[in-house]
């Protein structure tokens, strides 16, 4: 049996390295896919209190986080693409057109 | 036995994670986050998940990291090879990181919510009908609006990604 506290720190030093990815990292691909690796740090934790619980609800949750998950990299990989297209960059500190 | 395969499968899940933001190509980057998602994917059968196991598998490794490999291969990514990291310095932000990681670490080992709680006696999470049963009595509003969320993704991403016409 494992204790639930082992996987809440997984859960934790996953959502941490995912954080550094997407604060630290300059290209957009590798923000994204870190982006992928926070949400799945927040599946775990859905998962391992419905299993401790003995509740559907936790797995229910993931299914959706998972279901909106793809439509969010769906929307992002076509910006990216457009953005691309439009300016050939894959700099997050070449991306200022919004700044007004 | 739980706990070795537990130990093996985070081990290996941290550190492809660790490769994932540390890897100079992005191609590589990709690789390691597919090979994350199977551990995690492993973590969940441990927890009497099995759906959500092939789920993970299927539209995280078969889905989304596919799709990443499209756009990688079709866009040009030797430039960004060369510097990783934003210029500047990071300190500020590992300092705001290692503060997350304390602070939500200290919740997890100090408050008296998690340390108390005992498992479930007869754990049913890996029954496959009862959930099922919960997700389309309970939650079919939400599961529409999932659906409907999918389409408007698709629909937008097909829109954002053409050229522009004439």
């Amino acid at each position: 049996m494992v204790p639930l506290w082992w996987y809440i720190v997984l859960g934790v030093v996953l959502f941490v390295i995912g954080a550094a990815g997407v604060l630290l990292r300059r290209n957009i691909l590798v923000v994204l896919m870190s982006l992928e690796l926070l949400l799945n740090s927040v599946n775990i934790n859905f998962i391992v209190f419905g299993h401790t619980y003995d509740d559907f609800r936790g797995q229910i949750f993931a299914i959706f986080v998972i279901a909106i998950t793809a439509a969010e990299v769906a929307v992002a990989l076509g910006i990216l693409v457009a953005l691309v297209r439009n300016k050939s960059t894959l700099k997050v500190d070449d991306v200022t057109m919004m700044k007004g | 036995m739980d706990q070795g395969f537990f130990l093996l499968f985070a081990t290996v899940s941290v550190i492809t994670a660790v490769m994932v933001v540390l890897a100079p190509n992005p191609v590589h980057s990709a690789l390691a986050l597919m090979a994350c998602f199977l551990q995690i994917s492993a973590i969940f059968v441990l927890l009497e998940a099995p759906l959500l196991a092939v789920i993970q598998i299927f539209v995280y490794v078969g889905a989304i990291m596919v799709l990443f490999l499209f756009v990688i291969m079709m866009i040009d990514v030797r430039e960004a090879v060369l510097q990783r990291f934003l210029p500047g310095r990071n300190l500020p932000a590992l300092v705001l990181l290692v503060l997350l990681g304390v602070e939500m670490l200290v919740l997890v080992r100090w408050s008296d919510r998690f340390s108390v709680m005992e498992a479930a006696a007869t754990p049913t999470g890996g029954d496959v009908r009862l959930l099922s049963i919960t997700l389309f009595a309970h939650y079919l509003l939400p599961f529409e609006a999932a659906s409907v969320i999918l389409l408007a993704a698709l629909v937008g991403a097909i829109v954002l990604a053409r050229k522009e016409p004439g």
